[in-house]
Parts: C-alpha cells; structure tokens; sequence
C-alpha cells in the first residue's frame, strides 16, 4: 500500500535518522511512503497574523502537490504536521482565504514553465493530513503491530513526550486531549514497553529558543528530562526534531550544571518501532544521538 | 358590519417619537378604511392613556381598538384589560409593534421608519376586522401539587404549598430527602451546621400532614395541563417493604458487602442495604442490588434472615403509582461538573486533589474523618492545602460560560475552616475575581483574608501534577506578574455546577424549556424569574441555575406562593387563541394527530374527524401548517386574515 509522505526539510537533513527508520518500519508494515515528487518548505510556523494568506502559502502549496497522489499525506516532524494541518484547516473553512491561496497557486503553476502544471483543480482541503502514528493506529492499526512484533521490549520503560505542537491548538489540531494525550502510550503498549507517565510529556522542550536564548531551552528542557528521570524512565521518545535535538543535545549542558545526572537516551519512535520489528539496528542509525542509546539496548538485548 | 376601530399611537416618551412621526402616522391612519378614530400620545401604558383608550371606545362606540406602542409581551394584556374596562371584549384589541419591530432598528432612517410604522398598524387593523369576541377557556384545577426534588429548595417549596393549605407530593429519586445541602459542613456566612437548619425541615417535611413523601422514586410519563396532570410515579425496588420497616438498622451492620458512598463522595464505604447518612428522612434503607451478594449470587441473604420484621424483600419490582396534580415544581437541583473533564488538573486521577464537595465532607463532623481534615492518599493532615475557584467555570472556550456563583463563597469558607482546624496550615486561594454578592458575604471574605490568614492568589492555576507525595501547582499571580509553584498537601476544586444529570431527562418529558446549559429557563428573567413558560411549571433552586441555599429557599417560597395563587381560584383561565377544525372540511388523515407536541389533536373515532381539545392547545399552530386540507385553522388567526394582513402590508 502506498501513501503519500512529506519529510519536510529537516528529515532530508539533520534528522536523517528519523526519514530512514520510518520508511524502514513502514515497509516492515507494507507500507509504501511514496515522497511527493516535488515539496518544500512548509513554512515551519503557522502564522499568527489572522488576515495573512501569504504565509500559510507554503503549506497549502505542498498538499496541492500531495492531492495528486492521492487523499492523505503522511507527515513526521511536529512542526510539519502542524503547519500542514492547520493550514489544511484554513483552507477547507475559510472560502475567502481559499479562493485567494487559490489564485497565487495558479500564477505559481504558470510561471514554471517546462514544469508539468501541479495544480488541476482548485485545492479546497481534499487532502487528510496524518501524522505517522496516526498511520499506525488508523492504516496499519496497533494490533497489527502488536502481532508483528518481534522484540520483547517488556521492561524497557519508555517515557513518551508529546511537547506542544502536535497537540495544541486542540481545536485546529484535533490529535488527542491536550492535557492527557493517550496516542504515544497505547502504541507503547502495544509494542510491549512498560509506559512511564510523567507529567511534562505536554510541556514545551524550549523549540525556537535554543537559537538565541539558550539558557531558556536548557531550562524547559531540563524540566521535561528531569520528569521523565524522577519517573525512572529508561529512554524517551519523541516525534519532533527539535524536541530531540533539544532533550538529547541540551543534556551536554545539564550534566555540567548538575551534579549527579542522569541522562537519559532520546530516541525517536519509529527509532523504537523499529527495534520491536526486528528491524537492523544498522537501518535504524543511532549514530546521532548525543546520549547514545545502543548501551542500554545492548543491556536489555535489543541490539 | 360596519368596522369602527380605534388607532391609538403611543410615543414611549422618545423611545418612538424620537424616530417615527407619531403625529403624522396618527393623521394618515384616521382616514384608512374602517378607522372611526385615531390619536397619539406620550404615554399610552399610563393611567390617563389608557383611560383615553377607554373613553375614546364609548365615545366612538369603537368595535376594535389597535395600539400601536411595544411588544404585545409587555403591554397586550394592560390594553386588553382596559377594553374590558370599556365593555369591550378583550380579543377585539390588538397591539401594532412600533417599537422593538421599527423604530429601535431603524433610527438611521427616520422617514422610512415612519413608513414602516404605518404599514405594520395597517396590517393590524386589517386584523381587527376580522377577529371575533372570544372568551378566555375555563378549566377546573386539582389543587394538588408534585414537586420534584428534595433537596432544600424541594423541602421548602413543599412546605409552603402544604401550609397554605394544599396537599404535596414530594418526589425524590434518592433513599432520602436532604439533598446536597445535607452534604454541607458548615454555611457561609454564618458558619451554621447545614445538618442543624436542615434536617428539621426534613423532619418536618416527612410528619406533615399534607405532604406525601415519596422517596427513591422517579417521575414516569407526564399527560394533562395546567391544573390537570396525570402523572405516573416509578417506586423504584428498594427490596425493602419500607411501610414494615422500623429502621432498626441491623440489616446494615450485619451486610458484609461494601462499595462506595455516594453520599460520602467515595471517601468513605457504604453496605449494600444502605441508609444514605445517619440522619436520612426516612431513615429506611434500600438495597442496592448492583452490589447485593444474595442478588448477584444467590448467596448470603443475611438481610433477610436477620430482620426483626420480615421487611427485606429480595423479589420486590419497580411499582408505578398514578398521581393527579395542578401544579409541577421542579426542584431537580445540580452536579458539579465532572472532575474527569479537567485533564490539566489530572481529570480525577490524583489522590489528593479533591473536590469541593468531598471538602465538605472532610469538614463534616459526621463525615468519614469526623471533621479531621485528613487527605485522601495516606490520611494525613494537610499543611498546605490550594483552593481553586472557577474550575469549568467562565471558560467558554472548553468548559462552561457562566460563572457558578457560589464557588467563591464555598471555598472562602472551606479555607476559613481548614484554617480553624490546622492552625499551623497554609491556604492559598487562587481567583479570577472574588465575587461576594450577598449579605454579609464581602465581610465574611474580609474575614478569611485577614483574620484567618488565607492567602489569596489571582490567577489561574495552570496546571497540578502529582511528585513526591506533593500535588505540585503551577499557577500565575497575576497582581505581582510572578509565576507560582506550591507542592501542595491538598488542592480542592470549585467545580462548576451544572444541572442534575437527570433533570434534562425530565425537562424533555414535561415539556420545559432548558437553556444552553440545561438549566430551566424561568419566562421572563426578571418579571416571572420562578415560572416556567409552559403553563402550570414552576421551578425552584439550582436546576434553573447556580445559587446558594438562601436564594434556593427565597425562590421555592416564591414558587409555592404561585401555586398557592393558582390554587386560590376555581378555575384556571386559558387563552383562546387555539386551533379549531373545520368538521366538514376534514378529511381525517390525522396528521395533525401525529405533529401536536402538546398532544391535544386527537382522532375522533364516531366522526371520524380530528378534534382538538381547547384545555390543552397551546395555539402553537403546528397542525395548522400540517393540515392537507386546510381545514384546521388558528382562531384570531385565519389564512383569510393573515392574507388580508399581508396585502396591507404590501400595499403601496
């Protein structure tokens, strides 16, 4: 089975890791992730200003491209999916807004000469944005992968971070109950971990900040590190680049302020899924983690 | 015959006059067809207006009379009863609605407004014409009452109705009368013990002579009107004979099957057979059979065996009793909002965040810790305990829009008495606003703040979660625009309060109106706050919206002295402006019969035509609009008329 998939930039970049062990699980699943043919940026935030149209450009741009290849797209970083889905929002409730992205797709496609015209019909929201674990949950299903599961993972306690993006604004995102997510535990059940609840798995990493204001994403960080640590949490896992780079890479400057830390290996799900599967530790690549992981795996013989 | 109708135009000080040319809409329309007078004045409700009104009929000899002034709501029967002032039959009065329908909405256009001012008293004119003499319907009142709900607005409503002089029945769903008051610790202001000032009213309400109690019972169907419902009342199986039981209580103590006590707010243990608190009215018990053994498993039977009277009665079933009332107060009462719905605050899954009425129960002396404030994870007393208001309440955006008035009040007095038993303790109250409407509420705020130490915070409190034996707070002070962290011993939520789950159930069932929320909508919100629209409802206590026990008690007083008025005459007088069938016209197809919602169509068999019966149509003209063959039509009302109506209006 094919679907749609949008990497976005920094699964064709920094998080290489990521793109690679979820395309390996799907597959595992059969699933195909067929990569739009040509995407960008998706504009990375979603804007606040509320008469824009430029701004959600980006966003629409890529599901128009998506809705060639068929009725969902499936999407991994936080950030992506939350852009996509909001601005997918705009575009199926907002007729003012729609018929304006509409008119600046069009004169997008004209201007590229040479280049087969992307858009064939007006875009009005025709695509379901997913994000992969809802995949899991709604395409393959959790019971599927509990029965593919290969790996006994029982004793591994997981403690799954959800940050911001996926889940708020609720109303636009629709994921699961902002305040007691359930979606990352009931997949964590179903591959056979013991699922730490820790109470800052909806609590900001510091995202952005960790460009200029970097003591303010060491400490939003440390708050969620921390949480999952007092929890006895064995490793985290994530679905947002920046999450991770911030959870995992920021643990450098908290093992120096802190006397007698433990770090604490951060991973992304699929990184987990994959594991479960059976799937070569090679293909899942822990090679960029700044906690490394494969010591504790190796502990518990998972790798 | 010769139309000699009167036009009086009323200003309504500038409220018309400012926008529409009262004078000249009072010239143009005395020449109209069938108009014998008309007239304009200041104001037209006042005594010499509507004695102008009066004197203008006998001295024109006017057959009809159309004010033209404000909404018929406010001001149709002050005109009607000034016709009959002049011998003029009531229905030959009509208002024209110059006010709310023209002259509020259009006072950018002043000459077009005087237009429209026009037409609309054309086309009422033009309904005078053809409306006939009616006589209000008279129908007989059983002057018994139903009211539903125990609790304190219940037990009070009854009361009155009783010492008035008429019979009660008292309804209530649970094993005894009491309701959450009988929850309570102590009240605010006064720090009285709920149990003191309640329970003797529910004595009394159980010994009256007048008043019949039927509790663990629910009300079944509803039929009838105003004056005459007929009403089946489900006895639910108590598997108690609760005439023979002497409430000994060895049943009870001897049960060795425990669950949980609703009355106790989980904190405490109940048996299966069960009185719901020490004080319960009646004080019988009834066997829960979801948690019986003997019921569940054929085994045990303790109960039974044990009883002194042979008054468990494990195959006793649901019985339906039929009642005849004229008057329904529905008393049905509140919840608070589920605390599940609160995820940010851990959605009921932390220990030690309580709520408010489990508070009181932690305060109660009779409650599971005798007063100790303990809380609930390992039993020990709390150092610091956080109060937090408006939980669900004032947030729109995810829970309820309205603010539930009382929680301010509760919580300022769960913190002056935990302060009263822990001296040594700290509370922290976090608020939007403290609102203290009511008498001797600010001092008894004043009171908490300064002289029990209660520290109070405003902000919102974002978020609780549960570390090291801690319930940890995140909150805001948003006076200092500082952050706040507390590890709490104890946080207690002012939930809001919604109307009981049952009563929208009900409500749908007696025909009566709810609001957004589900709480009864009164008529009118200031002018007829404890009545329902649907005549022969009144309503009392915290199903028609947030209040606390003194509002509770002053509305069921007021509820029982508009029953005592309906009951003070013979008859009740309804209005007249119902559907009537043409017997020659109708086909009989009965789907008048199948879109009454009042049902008052109904198919009569000899004649094989619809009849509908005066005593319970409302007019609301939904058979009317049905009727294939336009035979049922509205009195006062007709298509004839309503044509006529229309080509006025359309008139250049």
């Amino acid at each position: 089975m094919k679907i749609p998939y949008y990497p976005g930039c920094t699964l064709h970049e920094r998080a290489l890791d990521f793109d690679k062990a979820s395309r390996e699980c799907a597959r595992a699943l059969d699933i195909e992730l067929e990569e739009l043919e040509i995407w960008t940026c998706c504009g990375a935030v979603f804007p606040l200003t509320t008469d824009s149209v430029m701004d959600i450009l980006a966003g629409v741009r890529n599901l128009a491209y998506a809705s060639r290849l068929g009725d969902k797209v499936v999407t991994l970083c936080s950030f992506c999916y939350n852009v996509l889905k909001r601005a997918n929002k705009v575009m199926r409730d907002d007729p003012e807004k729609r018929e304006k992205a509409n008119l600046f797709l069009k004169a997008d496609t004209d201007a590229r000469e040479g280049i087969e015209s992307y858009l064939k019909e007006d875009y009005t929201g025709q695509v379901d944005v997913l994000h992969y674990i809802e995949m899991l949950r709604d395409v393959v299903g959790f019971d599927k992968i509990r029965e593919r599961t290969k790996a006994d993972l029982s004793g591994l306690k997981v403690a799954p971070y959800y940050g911001c993006m996926l889940l708020r604004p609720k109303k636009e995102m629709e994921f699961d109950d902002p305040e007691q997510p359930q979606i990352f535990e009931d997949f964590l059940e179903a591959i056979g971990c013991d699922v730490v609840d820790f109470p800052m798995k909806t609590e900001c990493c510091g995202g952005f900040q960790i460009v200029r204001e970097e003591d303010t994403a060491v400490a939003c960080s440390q708050t969620v590190v921390n949480s999952a640590s007092r929890r006895g949490a064995d490793v985290i896992i994530t679905t947002c680049p920046l999450c991770r780079y911030n959870l995992d890479e920021l643990q450098k400057k908290m093992e120096k302020s802190v006397t007698g830390f433990r770090k604490i290996p951060v991973i992304y799900f699929t990184q987990l899924l994959g594991i479960a599967l059976g799937i070569d530790e090679e293909c899942l690549d822990f090679s960029d983690n700044y906690v490394d992981p494969r010591p504790l795996l190796a502990e518990k013989s998972l790798v | 015959m010769e139309h000699r109708i009167g036009v009086f135009v009323c200003h309504c000080g500038t409220n018309i006059a400012g926008v529409v040319d009262v004078k000249r809409v009072a010239e143009e329309l005395a020449s109209y067809p069938g108009v014998a007078f008309s007239t304009d004045y200041t104001y037209m409700c006042s005594d010499p207006g509507q004695n102008l009104v009066k004197d203008a009929i006998k001295e024109h000899k006017l057959t009809g009379v159309v004010v033209s002034a404000c909404s018929p709501t406010l001001h149709e029967a002050t005109f009607r009863r000034a016709g009959v002032g002049a011998d003029l039959n009531p229905y030959m009065v009509e208002i024209a609605n110059i006010r709310e329908q023209c002259s509020w909405v259009h006072q950018e256009d002043k000459p077009r407004a005087t237009e429209k001012a026009i037409k609309i008293i054309k086309t009422m004119i033009e309904k005078v014409k053809q409306d006939e003499a009616l006589e209000p319907i008279a129908v007989p009142v059983t002057k018994r009452a139903l009211v539903v709900g125990g609790g304190v607005a219940g037990i009070q409503a009854a009361l009155d109705i009783a010492n008035s002089g008429h019979e009660v029945i008292l309804v209530e769903k649970e094993a005894s009368i009491g309701g959450h008051m009988a929850q309570l610790s102590e009240t605010f202001p006064t720090l009285d013990c709920s149990q003191c000032i309640l329970t003797p009213k529910m004595v009394d309400a159980a010994q009256h002579p007048r008043i019949k109690l039927m509790t663990y019972c629910e009300v079944g169907d509803v039929a009838g009107y105003v004056g005459n419902f007929k009403i089946k009342i489900k006895k639910k199986a108590a598997y108690v004979n609760r005439d023979v039981c002497t409430g000994c209580g060895l049943c009870s103590e001897k049960c060795p099957s425990k669950t949980d006590s609703e009355f106790e707010e989980g904190l405490a243990t109940r048996k299966a057979i069960y009185t719901p608190f020490p004080q319960a009215v009646p004080n019988k018990p009834v066997l829960d059979a979801e948690h019986c053994l003997y019921m569940q498993s054929g085994k045990c039977g303790i109960c039974a065996k044990i009883c002194p009277v042979d008054a468990v009665d494990y195959t006793q079933k649901d019985e339906f009793v039929d009642v005849e009332v004229g008057a329904i107060v529905v008393a049905t009462g509140y919840d608070l909002y589920p605390i599940i719905n609160i995820g940010e605050y851990g959605g009921g899954k932390i220990k030690d965040v309580v709520t408010s009425l489990q508070f009181e129960r932690l305060l109660s002396a009779s409650g599971p810790t005798s007063g100790v404030v303990r809380r609930p994870s390992d039993g020990e007393i709390p150092k610091e305990v956080v109060f937090l208001t408006c939980v669900g309440s004032r947030d729109p955006e995810h829970h309820k829009a309205y603010c539930s008035k009382i929680c301010c009040m509760y919580l300022t007095k769960h913190a002056m008495l935990y302060k009263h038993t822990v001296h040594d303790g700290q509370a922290y109250l976090f608020y939007m606003d403290v609102r203290t409407g009511g008498k001797g509420y600010e001092e008894f705020y004043q009171r908490a703040a300064e002289e029990d130490d209660v520290l109070y915070v405003r902000g919102k409190v974002s978020k609780l979660y549960e570390e090291d034996g801690k319930v940890i707070v995140w909150g805001v002070d948003t006076l200092t625009g500082q952050k706040v962290e507390i590890a709490a011993d104890m946080v207690v939520l002012g939930l809001a309060m919604e109307p009981n789950a049952q009563a929208l159930e009900l409500a749908k069932k007696l025909k009566i109106q709810v609001n957004e929320w589900g709480f009864l909508s009164e008529a009118h919100p200031k002018l007829r706050p404890v009545e329902s629209l649907a005549p022969g409802f009144y309503l009392a206590g915290a199903a028609q919206g947030p209040k606390d026990i003194p509002d509770a008690v002053a509305q069921a007083s007021a509820a029982a002295s508009k029953v005592a008025s309906l009951f003070a005459e013979k008859e009740y007088h309804r209005e007249p402006i119902i559907a009537l069938v043409d017997e020659d016209e109708c086909a009989g197809c009965r789907v008048c019969v199948s879109v009454c919602p009042y049902d008052a169509a109904e198919f009569d068999e000899e004649k094989k035509v619809a009849h509908i019966q005066e005593a319970i149509c409302e007019g609301c003209g939904a058979c009317i609009a049905a009727c294939p063959s336009g035979s049922v039509t509205q009195k006062n009302l007709t298509d004839d008329q309503l044509f006529k109506m229309v080509t006025a209006a359309l008139e250049d």
